[in-house]
C-alpha cells in the first residue's frame, strides 16, 4: 500500500483503524445530514490519500460530495452547529499529519484550521467580510495562530497580499473587499489562505466566479504557491479543465462516492468510467467543432436520499446494460485497480460493473474519437 | 461627507420647518374650518368664568387675534429672536431659543421642557439599554439555537412581549410590583437628588418598556442573526480558525445590527420626544405625558414645542443613524 | 360601555350594602368609639370634626392626580384650591372647619367682623385686623386687599382663571383696566381705604351676600411689589398659618410654618403640622394605596377613589369611607326655547318619563349620588324639601302622565331631539344612555351627542344659536354653587337677565319674569331668612316650569385616613375634607 502512495497516486481503500499512512488520509468518510424527507446520504464511504507537495483534484457535478468532503476535512460541519442544528453526521476517519479529526476535541480542530488546513472558497466577494478591511481579514487569520501583535501582523499581509500579486500592497491592505475587483479578492482570499503557511490547502472551486482570463492567473497563482510552500492542495471543481493542468492526480465524484481515482495522466489518457467521459465530454476544446462533440451527460444527479440500487449513475449510463445479470442496477460496483497496461502504471481505481475489455473498447471506439 | 453633512443638516431644519407649520396648521386652521371662532380658542383658558370682556382681553394677550401666519411667524421668529410676553405687571422677555409661552399655565415652554426632559432621558436611555441588551442577547441565542427550548419560549415571550400594549404590561406591572407587592415605588425621583430612589423608581417603567422593545429587537436580531450566520464569510471566519464566540460578535452579530441601529434610532428618537404612554401610565411628568396634557387642555405652544422637540430628536438620531450606519457598513461611505 | 355600566351597578349595591353595613354595625356603640378614628364608622367625619386634637409635628402628605389651575388665591376657580389656599392666604372672611351647615357661614378672618352694610346693601365696609403681617414681616394693609382685588377681578387679561364677582358687582365708573395697564396709584375708586385698616367696596346694585363674596380666597391681600402676574403662584407671600418652602409646577408644593403668623390675630386656624407637602400628578390608584398605606393623608384634588380601587376599599371592613353630598346636582337642562320644549307640557313629558332610578344605576348608585327632587341640594343652606310635583312610583319615571302631557302639548306621538353631554364625563353620557331609553318609552326619540367639556358652554349647550340651530333641547348638566348659599346656587342656572348668546351656564334659556324679580329682590334683602325663602320659592318655581330635571344629589366617596386629626367635610367646599387644620396623630 505505501508503495502506492510513494508513488503518488490517491492510493486504495486502507483499512479504518490503522494508523494514518499518507499526510491527508480519509478513511470510509460519510457525511449524512437528517432531514424531514430523509437521510441526505451527501458523503457516503468515501477514501483518498493525499501526500505534501502534491495536488489533488476532486471533480463532479454540484451534489456530488466534493464540497461536502472539503468542509468535513476543515470541520465546518460542526463549527458554528448547536443543538439542533447539529444536524451532520459524520463517520470514518480524517487523518491528517498523523492526527485523526473526526474524534479529535473541535477546539482542537479549530486550531488546526487556517494553520495546518485552510481553504479559498467559491466566491471571494461573499466569502470575505464586507465590513472589514481586507488587511484586517488576513491580520485576523494570521493572530489566531501566532502571538503577535498587530503591527507584525500587518507587515505579514501586506507581505502575502505583495506575495499574490497585489499591486501596492501596503495601500491596498486598507482597501475593503468591495474596492478589490474579483481577482485580487481571489488573490486575497489566497493570500489569507496560505499566510499561516498552511500544510494542506483546500480550493473549493477557486476560479468558477471569475472570468476566463482571472481564471487562469489564479490557477497559476495556486500552482506556483504550492511549489513554493509544498503544501498539500485539494482542488474542487466540476469542470475537469481546471484539474487538467494542475492536479498530479484526480478522483471523480458521483453521488456521494468515489467512482474514479487515478493519476491525471491516467484520468485524461484511459479514462474508465461512463461518467468520467461525460465529463471529459463537456470539457470546452477550441479545437472541435461543437456538433460532432460528446454530449455532456444527460439527466439530472440521484437523488442523494434515495440513491439509486446498483450503480447509482445507471439510470443515466449509456452502458448500463453492458454487465450481466442486469447488475448495474442490483450490485453496487466496488471500487477495483484496473489492471495493468495502464498509461502509468498502477493506482488508477474504477467503480464499474463492465469488464475492463469492454470500458477500453467502448473508450476507443465510441468516446475517444469525438472528444 | 463633510457636503453630505452639511445638506442633511440643512433638510433636517427644513423638515422642522415643516413639522412646526403643519402643527400650528392642524392646530389654528382646522378648528376655523370646523366653524371654530378665536373667541371660542380664547374661552378654554379661561377658568370657569369666560365672559366677554375677559375673552377680548385673554384673546388679544395671547394674539390669537391676529391672523394665523402672523401668530406662526412671530413664533418662530421667538425661537431665533426671544420674544416679549405680558403675564404681569411688566412685560417679560422670553429669550431664544423661545418656544412660546404656555396659554393655560402662563409659563415659559423652553425651560419647562428642559425641566421635564430629564425624567423622559433617565426613562428612554434605562429602557434602551436594558431592552438592547435583553434584545439582542435573547436574539442572538435564539438565531443559534433555533427551534430549541429556549428559542422556542424566548420568541414566545417575545411575540407577548410585541403584542401586549403598554397600557396592560405597564399596568399589571403597577398592580403586582407596586400595589401588591410594594417592591418597587411608583414615582420619579431626580438622579441628583437621590440616585437611588432614582433607579428603584425607574425600574417597573424600564423593564415594563424594555419588554416591549426588546421583543421586537429579539424577534429582529434572530432573523438578523440567522440569515447573516449562514453567509459565506462566517464560513470564512470559521475556517480562519477563530474562536466561536468572535465568529458570532464580531462577524456575525456586527452584520445583524445593521438594520437594528436603524430601527433603534427610531425608536430612541420617539421616546426621547416623550414616552407618551408610559408616562402615563406610571404617571411620571416627562415630556410625553406634558404633551398629553397639553393636547387635553388645548395648550398650543407645549404642543408645538413637544412636536418639534420630538421632531428635532428625530431627525438627530437619524443622522446619527447615518453616520453610525457608515462606520458599520464601508459600502456605505463611498457613495 | 355594557360593560361598564354592569360593573357600577355592582358596585353600586356592594357599595350600599357596605356602607349600610357599617353604619348599622357600628350603630349601636357609636357613642363609645366616637373620636377614636381607628373604628370609626362610615361617615363619621361627616358628622362632626373626628378625631379633634392639638397636637403639633410631622408632615401632612396630600397627592393628587390634577394639577390645580394656579396656586395663586387670586387666580384659582378650583374648589380645592380655595380649600387648601387659605393655610398661606387669609381672605376677609372665610370659612371656619366645622360639621353641617354652620360651616357654610362665612366667618371673619383678616376682617375683624362680618361686612357692614350701609346704603340698602351697596356699600360694604370691613375692619382690617391690627397686627397681621406677611411672611417677611410687614404689616398687612387695606390697600393690600385692594390691589388683591384688582388684579384678580380687573387685569383679566392676565389673571384670568379665577371669578370675577367684584368685576359684576363693583360700580367701575372710569373704566379701569386693572393694576398692569393702569399703574396709578388710586386703583379703582369703587374701592376706598380710608385708612390702613379700613376697606369699603361700593357696588353698583344692593347685594346682601357680599360676606360670601369677601370670602373668596380673592381678598386674600397680595403685596403690589412682589406681584408678578401669572408667575406669582411661584412666589407667593403668604399671609396665613404656612408659607411655601418650595414650589415646582404641576411636581410638588412644600409648605413650612409661617413664624410670621400671629395666632393671637387668627381664631380658626391651628397650624399643627410642622410641614405639609402636595405632591402632583401621582396615579390616582396609587393615591388610593397610599392613603390605606398611611403614607399619604388626603386626596388634594378630594376627586374621590377611584372606580378601580372602590370595590376593593368597600369589602375592605378596616377601610374607613366617607360618603358626603358634594354641593352639587347633577340635572338634565331643557332648553325653554326650543321647539316643541317651548310648551311646558312637552317639558313635563320628560319629567315624567325619566326614569331617575335607572341614571342613578347608570351613575354607580348609592356612593355616587342621591335621586334629586329639587333644585338645590340639600347641603346648600336654603334648601327646603317639598313635594315633587313630577314624582314617579320608585323614580322609575311614568309613561302614562309622560303620554298625558305629551298629549297636552300637541305631540301626542312624541318627537325627535337631541340631548348632549360632555365626552369627558363618562358619567355623564351612561346617564345620558340611561335616559334616553326611558324617553324612547314614551315616543321622544333623543339623539345623544358628545362634545368636550371646554367648548360646552361657549360652542353648544351655551350658546343660544346652536340649541336653535340643532335642534337641540336637552342637556346633561352638573352644577355646584361659587358660595354656599341659594343666590350662589341659583343665580347662574335660573336668572334670565344674564342670558347672552354663548357662554351661558343658564342653558335652561330661562327667563321667568317671577324668578328673575325673585332673584333680583332676595339679593338685595338684608334679612337672611327671607332670602332663603325666596330661593326655596324660586327652586319650587324651576321644577313647576319643568325648566331642569334634577337628576341626583352629587356625592363623593373619600378614603379617610387613620393618622389625620380634626378632619372633617365641609358644606362650605363641596363635601371635601376641610384642609384648614388638620394635623398627624
Amino acid at each position: 500500500m505505501t508503495g502506492l502512495t510513494k508513488t503518488g497516486a490517491v492510493g486504495e481503500p486502507v483499512p479504518t483503524g490503522t494508523e494514518a499512512s499518507a499526510f491527508l488520509d480519509i478513511r470510509d468518510l460519510k457525511v449524512h445530514f437528517p432531514t424531514d424527507d430523509g437521510l441526505v446520504k451527501s458523503v457516503d464511504g468515501l477514501s483518498f490519500q493525499l501526500e505534501k507537495g502534491r495536488t489533488l483534484g476532486i471533480v463532479g457535478e454540484s451534489g456530488s460530495g466534493k464540497s461536502v468532503t472539503s468542509l468535513a476535512v476543515m470541520g465546518l460541519h460542526t463549527a458554528g452547529q448547536y443543538g439542533k442544528r447539529r444536524r451532520a453526521q459524520l463517520s470514518g476517519e480524517i487523518w491528517l499529519n498523523g492526527q485523526e479529526l473526526l474524534s479529535a476535541e473541535p477546539d482542537a480542530v479549530r486550531r488546526l484550521r487556517g494553520r495546518e488546513m485552510s481553504m479559498i472558497f467559491q466566491d471571494p466577494l461573499s466569502a470575505l467580510h464586507p465590513y472589514y478591511k481586507i488587511g484586517y481579514q488576513i491580520v485576523e487569520a494570521y493572530r489566531v495562530h501566532h502571538d503577535v501583535d498587530k503591527k507584525t501582523a500587518r507587515k505579514r499581509a501586506i507581505e502575502m497580499l505583495d506575495r499574490v500579486g497585489i499591486p501596492q500592497p501596503d495601500k491596498r491592505v486598507d482597501d475593503y473587499p468591495h474596492q478589490f475587483s474579483g481577482g485580487m479578492r481571489q488573490r486575497a482570499m489566497i493570500a489569507m489562505a496560505l499566510v499561516n503557511n498552511p500544510e494542506l490547502l483546500i480550493a473549493d472551486e477557486p476560479t468558477t466566479a471569475l472570468d476566463v482570463t482571472v481564471q487562469a492567473q489564479i490557477l497559476d497563482l495556486i500552482r506556483d504557491l504550492q511549489k513554493e510552500f509544498g503544501s498539500a492542495v485539494v482542488i474542487i471543481t466540476h469542470d475537469l479543465g481546471v484539474v487538467a493542468e494542475l492536479a498530479d492526480d484526480i478522483l471523480v465524484m458521483y453521488g456521494g462516492r468515489c467512482v474514479e481515482k487515478g493519476s491525471a495522466e491516467q484520468i485524461f489518457e484511459q479514462p474508465q468510467h461512463p461518467y468520467t467521459w461525460g465529463l471529459l465530454g463537456s470539457m470546452p476544446r477550441i479545437d472541435r467543432e461543437a456538433t460532432d462533440r460528446l454530449t455532456p451527460v444527460k439527466g439530472s444527479p440521484p437523488s442523494l436520499i434515495n440513491v439509486p440500487a446498483g450503480c447509482a449513475f445507471h439510470p443515466r449510463c449509456p452502458y448500463a446494460d453492458v454487465p450481466a445479470d442486469n447488475a448495474s442496477r442490483t450490485v453496487r460496483p466496488e471500487l477495483r485497480e484496473v489492471g495493468s497496461g495502464g498509461v502509468a502504471g498502477g493506482g488508477h481505481f474504477v467503480a464499474c460493473h463492465m469488464g475492463q475489455e469492454d470500458r477500453e473498447r467502448i473508450y476507443a471506439e465510441e468516446i475517444a474519437p469525438k472528444l | 461627507m463633510f457636503a453630505y453633512f452639511i445638506r442633511r443638516l440643512l433638510a433636517a431644519v427644513m423638515l422642522l420647518f415643516v413639522v412646526s407649520a403643519i402643527t400650528y396648521a392642524i392646530f389654528f386652521v382646522l378648528p376655523r374650518l370646523a366653524g371654530s371662532t378665536p373667541d371660542q380658542l380664547a374661552a378654554q383658558y379661561i377658568g370657569k368664568s369666560p365672559d366677554a370682556k375677559t375673552i377680548e382681553a385673554v384673546k388679544k394677550n395671547l394674539g390669537l387675534d391676529d391672523p394665523v401666519y402672523v401668530q406662526y411667524w412671530d413664533f418662530i421668529r421667538g425661537i431665533f429672536a426671544g420674544r416679549e410676553f405680558n403675564f404681569g405687571p411688566d412685560p417679560s422677555q422670553c429669550d431664544a431659543p423661545c418656544l412660546g409661552y404656555s396659554f393655560r399655565k402662563h409659563v415659559e415652554v423652553w425651560p419647562e421642557m428642559l425641566d421635564r426632559l430629564p425624567v423622559t432621558a433617565s426613562l428612554a436611555i434605562g429602557a434602551a439599554v436594558l431592552w438592547l441588551i435583553s434584545g439582542v442577547t435573547t436574539g442572538v441565542i435564539s438565531a443559534l439555537r433555533p427551534g430549541s427550548v429556549f428559542d422556542r419560549a424566548a420568541m414566545g415571550i417575545a411575540l407577548a412581549g410585541v403584542s401586549l400594549p403598554m397600557f396592560f404590561t405597564g399596568t399589571v406591572a403597577l398592580a403586582l410590583f407596586t400595589f401588591h407587592w410594594e417592591i418597587f415605588p411608583n414615582e420619579y425621583t431626580p438622579l441628583t437628588e437621590n440616585p437611588v430612589r432614582w433607579f428603584q423608581g425607574l425600574m417597573l417603567p424600564w423593564f415594563s418598556l424594555a419588554f416591549l422593545y426588546s421583543a421586537l429587537y429579539a424577534r429582529l436580531t434572530r432573523a438578523g442573526m440567522l440569515e447573516t450566520m449562514g453567509e459565506d464569510y462566517i464560513r470564512t471566519a470559521r475556517a480562519k480558525g477563530l474562536k466561536e464566540p468572535v465568529v458570532i460578535t464580531r462577524h456575525g452579530l456586527r452584520s445583524a445590527l445593521t438594520p437594528i441601529v436603524t430601527i433603534f434610532g427610531m425608536d430612541f428618537a420617539l421616546l426621547l420626544g416623550g414616552a407618551v404612554i408610559t408616562e402615563t401610565v406610571f404617571s411620571f411628568d416627562g415630556v410625553g405625558s406634558w404633551a398629553v396634557q397639553s393636547i387635553n387642555e388645548n395648550d398650543l405652544p407645549p404642543i408645538l414645542g413637544v412636536t418639534l422637540f420630538a421632531a428635532f430628536f428625530i431627525v438627530m438620531c437619524n443622522l446619527v443613524v447615518d453616520f453610525v450606519y457608515a462606520a458599520i457598513d464601508p459600502r456605505v461611505r463611498v457613495s | 360601555m355594557k360593560f361598564r355600566s354592569k360593573s357600577a351597578a355592582m358596585l353600586a349595591v356592594a357599595v350600599s350594602v357596605a356602607l349600610t353595613a357599617a353604619a348599622c354595625g357600628g350603630g349601636g356603640n357609636d357613642d363609645d368609639e366616637g373620636g377614636e378614628g381607628g373604628g370609626a364608622p362610615a361617615n363619621a367625619a361627616i358628622e362632626k370634626i373626628l378625631n379633634p386634637s392639638d397636637k403639633k409635628g410631622g408632615t401632612l402628605v396630600y397627592e393628587s392626580a390634577d394639577t390645580p389651575d394656579s396656586m395663586d388665591p387670586g387666580n384659582t376657580y378650583y374648589g380645592y384650591m380655595w380649600n387648601f389656599s387659605r393655610l398661606y392666604a387669609r381672605s376677609l372672611m372665610t370659612y371656619a372647619p366645622g360639621a353641617g351647615a354652620e360651616a357654610a357661614e362665612p366667618v371673619p378672618d383678616l376682617a375683624e367682623g362680618p361686612g357692614e352694610a350701609s346704603d340698602g346693601g351697596r356699600t360694604w365696609t370691613y375692619k382690617i385686623k391690627k397686627g397681621v403681617k406677611y411672611e417677611d414681616g410687614t404689616e398687612i394693609t387695606a390697600g393690600d386687599v385692594k390691589y388683591a382685588v384688582e388684579r384678580s377681578n380687573y387685569a383679566r387679561d392676565v389673571l384670568s382663571l379665577g371669578p370675577n364677582y367684584f368685576a359684576q358687582y363693583l360700580k367701575n365708573p372710569d373704566d379701569y383696566q386693572g393694576p398692569y395697564k393702569d399703574k396709578s396709584e388710586e386703583g379703582i375708586s369703587s374701592i376706598q381705604t380710608p385708612d390702613d385698616h379700613t376697606i369699603v367696596f361700593n357696588l353698583a346694585q344692593p347685594f346682601q351676600e357680599f360676606d360670601y363674596l369677601v370670602a373668596m380666597t380673592q381678598t386674600a391681600p397680595v403685596p403690589r411689589d412682589k406681584d408678578n402676574g401669572s408667575d406669582y403662584q411661584k412666589n407667593i407671600v403668604s399671609s396665613g398659618s404656612y408659607k411655601f418652602e418650595r414650589f415646582n409646577l404641576d411636581k410638588s408644593a412644600t409648605l413650612v410654618r409661617n413664624d410670621q403668623w400671629d395666632p393671637k390675630t387668627d381664631k380658626i386656624r391651628k397650624q399643627l403640622p410642622d410641614k405639609i407637602e402636595v405632591r402632583f400628578k401621582v396615579n390616582p390608584e396609587t393615591i388610593d394605596k397610599n392613603i390605606e398605606a398611611g403614607k399619604t393623608h388626603v386626596m388634594f384634588d378630594a376627586l374621590g377613589v377611584t372606580a378601580q380601587t372602590q370595590s376593593q376599599m368597600l369589602r375592605d371592613e378596616s377601610n374607613m369611607l366617607d360618603n358626603p353630598t358634594g354641593g352639587r346636582l347633577t340635572y338634565m337642562a331643557i332648553n325653554t326655547t326650543v321647539a316643541p320644549f317651548d310648551d311646558v307640557n312637552c317639558r313635563k313629558a320628560v319629567e315624567f318619563a325619566v326614569d331617575k332610578d335607572s341614571s342613578m344605576r347608570a351613575l354607580g348608585g348609592e356612593p355616587k349620588g342621591d335621586v334629586a327632587t329639587t333644585a338645590l341640594p340639600p347641603d346648600v343652606p336654603s334648601h327646603q324639601s317639598y313635594e315633587d310635583p313630577y314624582a314617579t312610583e320608585g323614580n322609575k319615571g311614568d309613561v302614562e302622565k309622560a303620554k298625558a302631557a305629551l298629549k297636552e302639548c300637541g305631540k301626542p306621538n312624541g318627537f325627535d331631539t337631541v340631548l348632549t353631554a360632555r365626552t369627558e364625563r363618562q358619567d355623564e353620557i351612561d346617564n345620558a344612555t340611561a335616559i334616553q331609553a326611558a324617553l324612547k318609552k314614551v315616543g321622544i326619540n333623543a339623539q345623544i351627542q358628545k362634545f368636550p367639556g371646554g367648548k360646552y358652554f361657549t360652542d353648544f349647550a351655551g350658546s343660544r344659536k346652536w340649541g336653535q340651530d340643532n335642534n337641540a333641547g336637552l342637556y346633561m348638566m352638573q352644577w355646584g354653587a361659587d358660595w354656599p348659599s341659594g343666590y350662589g346656587f341659583l343665580q347662574q342656572i335660573a336668572n334670565g337677565g344674564a342670558l347672552g348668546e354663548s357662554g351661558n351656564t343658564n342653558i335652561s334659556y330661562l327667563d321667568d319674569p317671577e324668578i328673575n324679580k325673585l332673584l333680583d329682590e332676595s339679593i338685595a334683602d338684608p334679612d337672611a331668612a327671607a332670602r332663603a325663602k325666596a330661593y326655596a320659592e324660586v327652586d319650587k318655581k324651576m321644577l313647576e316650569t319643568a325648566a331642569i330635571v334634577p337628576l341626583s344629589y352629587f356625592k363623593v366617596l373619600h378614603q379617610r385616613s387613620d393618622e389625620v386629626t380634626n378632619l372633617v367635610v365641609s358644606q362650605a367646599f363641596s363635601g371635601q375634607y376641610d384642609y384648614l387644620n388638620l394635623g398627624l396623630k
